[in-house]
C-alpha cells in the first residue's frame, strides 16, 4: 500500500534547468491534453502549451525553448501516421523548410536582443495576441461561412484554385502530391514567417501555416496537415538547438514529461480528427485560438497585481 | 540522533577555554542535495550558550540568519504604454541581493537588536540587500528594493521569523528554517548572534552547501559545458519518443 501523502511527495519532480519543483502528473496531463488537440488539428499544440507553462510558473525563456523540443516529438509521432497514408508533400515541405530555417535564425536573434532589453515577455505575449487574434478570427468567420454554404447547397462548395497573384510570380515549380504548379516565393515567405514565430513563441507554427497553405498556396486540405507536421519537425529541431546553445534554456526533464503525455495524446487525436468534418475541426480550432488570445490580451490590458518583476542583469 | 548530538555538544563544553558567553552549534544538516525528487528542505539549527560566569541579569536573545549566494538583480517596473498596455518601462539594478535569506529571532527585532548593530552586520532583510546609485530618472528607488523583498517573501525565499527561535533557560536554543524548492545553488551562510540589550556579545558562522546531485547535476553541467551535445540528446529523446508512441499504437491496433 502506498499512502496518499507519500504518493503526493513522489509526484513532485525537480526540473534541473527551470530550477523549480513541479507536479509530474500535472505535466503528463497537460502533455496528453495538448497532444490530443495537436493530433486532431495537425498543429504542434505549442500555442496552447507555452502559455499553460507560463501559468504554472515555468520561466518564459525555458517554456519557449523546451516546448520547441517537445513539438519535435509530437510532430514526429503525428507525421508517421501521415507517411503511411501518403499525405505528405515532401517537395512542398522542403521548400517551406528552407524559409523556416531562415526565419528561425532571425527569430532567435530578435528573441535574444529583446531578452537583453528585458522586453522578451512583452514580445512573446504581443506575438501571441496579434497572431492568434487575426488567425482565430479569420478561421472562425471562414468556417462559419463554409458551414452555412454547405447547409444551403446541400454539400461542400469546391471552389479552389482560382488564379490569384500567387500564380503570376516567377520561379514556378511543380508539386505533384499537392497537384500545384506555383512559384516557390510564396511558400518560402510562409516558411520564413512561421520560422520566426517558432523561435519567438515556442510554437511549431501550424496554426498559421495550415491556413496559409489552404488559402494562400491553395493546397488540398488532405495533404496540408502531414506536410505542415513534416516541416515543423525540422524547424523546431533547429530552434531547440539554437535555444540550447545560446540560452541554455532547454529543460530535458520537463520536455520528457510533456512529450510522454504528448505523443500518446497525438495518436488519439489523429484518430478523432479523421472522424470529424473539416469545417467542424476548423471552427473548434478557431475558438480555442481566440480563447488563448483573449486570456493573453487581458494580461497586457489589465493592471497586473504585481507591477515589478525580477531578472538577472543582461538576460533571463 | 538529535539527542545524541546534544549530549556530545554538552559533554564537549567544559574542555574549551572560556570567553564570557559563546555559541556551540549543531545543525541537522550542513548539506542540501537537490535531487530529482527535491521539493524544498527544512534545516534544524540548534545549539547551546557556553559560559563560565553566572548568567547576567539582562535578557539573552538569539538571532539566526541563513543567506544564499548574493547576485545582482534587475528590478523592472511596468507602466502603461500609449495608455493601453502594461509594459516594462523602468528598471533598476540592485547590486547585491541574497538569493535566499531567512532571519529568525527570539523576539521582536528591535527588542533583540539595536539599529546600529543591525546596520553594521546587515542582519534584517532590508539591510541584507545592497543597492547603490539609482539612475537619475528613477526617483523612487526605495519602491524597487521593497519590490524585491515583497516578491521574494511571497515566494518563501525571504523570511522574517520574529520570535521563532526557542531559547530554554538562557542556554539552549533551536529554530527550523524551511527552504523552498527553487533554491539557487551555492554556499549558504548561517550566522548566529547572541545579544544582550540590543548589543551583539557573541557570534558564530558556518556554511551550508546547497548542490544539485546525481542526474540533476549531470544534466545541468552538460547543458552548460556541452550545449550542442545536450541539444542533440534532447532531440534524440524527442524523436525516439515520437517514433515509439507511433509504433506502439500501430501494434495495439493490429494486435
Amino acid at each position: 500500500m502506498v499512502n496518499p501523502a507519500g504518493l503526493k511527495k513522489h509526484m513532485q519532480i525537480y526540473l534541473p534547468i527551470a530550477e523549480i519543483s513541479v507536479n509530474a502528473f500535472l505535466l503528463l496531463g497537460l502533455g496528453g491534453l495538448v497532444g490530443i488537440l495537436s493530433g486532431m488539428f495537425g498543429v504542434g499544440g505549442g500555442f496552447l502549451m507555452t502559455p499553460l507553462l507560463f501559468f504554472i510558473g515555468i520561466p518564459p525563456a525555458v517554456a519557449v525553448a523546451t516546448e520547441a523540443n517537445q513539438i519535435v516529438a509530437s510532430s514526429f509521432s503525428g507525421v508517421l501516421a501521415h507517411f503511411r497514408r501518403q499525405t505528405v508533400d515532401f517537395k512542398m515541405g522542403g521548400v517551406l523548410l528552407i524559409g523556416g530555417l531562415i526565419g528561425a535564425g532571425l527569430g532567435i536573434l530578435l528573441f535574444n536582443h529583446l531578452k537583453s532589453l528585458g522586453q522578451v515577455d512583452l514580445l512573446v505575449k504581443l506575438f501571441y495576441v496579434v497572431f492568434l487574434g487575426v488567425v482565430g478570427a479569420l478561421m472562425f468567420v471562414e468556417s462559419l461561412n463554409a458551414i452555412r454554404k454547405s447547409r444551403k447547397a446541400g454539400g461542400p462548395v469546391a471552389k479552389r484554385r482560382q488564379r490569384t497573384w500567387v500564380h503570376s510570380l516567377p520561379f514556378k515549380m511543380r508539386f505533384r502530391t499537392s497537384g500545384l504548379y506555383i512559384s516557390v516565393i510564396p511558400p518560402i515567405i510562409v516558411g520564413i514567417l512561421v520560422g520566426i514565430l517558432a523561435a519567438i513563441m515556442g510554437v511549431g507554427g501550424g496554426f498559421i501555416m495550415v491556413p496559409a497553405m489552404i488559402y494562400i498556396l491553395g493546397m488540398p486540405t488532405k495533404v496540408v496537415v502531414g506536410t505542415s507536421l513534416f516541416q515543423i519537425i525540422f524547424v523546431t529541431a533547429f530552434t531547440t538547438m539554437l535555444h540550447a546553445t545560446t540560452n541554455f534554456t532547454v529543460d530535458i526533464v520537463l520536455a520528457v514529461l510533456l512529450l510522454v503525455g504528448g505523443v500518446i495524446g497525438a495518436q488519439i487525436g489523429t484518430k478523432i480528427g479523421l472522424k470529424m468534418k473539416a469545417e467542424q475541426l476548423r471552427i473548434l480550432l478557431a475558438l480555442m485560438v481566440l480563447i488563448v488570445c483573449g486570456k493573453l490580451a487581458s494580461d497586457l490590458l489589465l493592471q497586473p497585481s504585481e507591477l515589478f518583476t525580477l531578472g538577472a542583469p543582461g538576460g533571463h | 540522533m538529535l539527542r545524541l548530538l546534544f549530549v556530545t555538544l554538552l559533554l564537549a563544553l567544559p574542555t574549551i577555554t572560556p570567553a564570557s558567553e559563546e555559541v556551540v552549534l549543531g545543525m541537522s544538516k550542513d548539506k542540501v542535495a537537490i535531487t530529482t525528487s527535491f521539493n524544498g528542505s527544512e534545516i534544524l539549527i540548534f545549539g547551546a550558550v557556553k559560559r563560565e560566569t553566572p548568567i547576567p541579569d539582562t535578557q539573552l536573545h538569539v538571532v539566526i540568519t541563513v543567506a544564499g549566494p548574493s547576485n545582482p538583480i534587475v528590478v523592472r517596473k511596468k507602466d502603461k504604454w500609449l495608455g493601453l498596455i502594461w509594459v516594462n518601462r523602468s528598471s533598476l539594478e540592485v547590486d547585491e541581493a541574497p538569493s535566499f535569506y531567512a532571519v529568525a529571532t527570539t523576539g521582536p527585532m528591535r527588542d533583540v537588536l539595536s539599529e546600529p548593530e543591525d546596520l553594521r552586520n546587515r542582519i534584517t532583510i532590508h539591510n541584507a540587500i545592497r543597492s547603490v546609485g539609482a539612475p537619475s530618472d528613477i526617483t523612487d528607488s526605495e519602491s524597487f528594493t521593497a519590490a524585491v523583498i515583497r516578491i521574494r517573501q511571497k515566494a518563501g525565499l525571504y523570511q522574517l521569523l520574529e520570535g521563532q527561535v526557542a531559547l530554554d533557560q538562557q542556554t539552549l536554543f533551536r529554530t527550523s528554517i524551511k527552504m523552498p524548492s527553487d533554491l539557487t545553488e551555492g554556499d549558504y551562510t548561517a550566522r548566529i548572534f547572541l545579544t544582550r540589550g540590543g548589543e551583539i556579545i557573541s557570534r558564530y558562522e558556518t556554511s551550508i552547501d546547497v548542490r544539485k546531485v546525481g542526474l540533476e547535476r549531470w544534466l545541468f553541467t552538460l547543458s552548460r559545458e556541452n550545449p550542442a551535445l545536450y541539444g542533440l540528446m534532447s532531440l534524440a529523446i524527442a524523436i525516439a519518443a515520437g517514433w515509439g508512441a507511433s509504433a506502439a499504437f500501430q501494434m495495439a491496433r493490429r494486435g
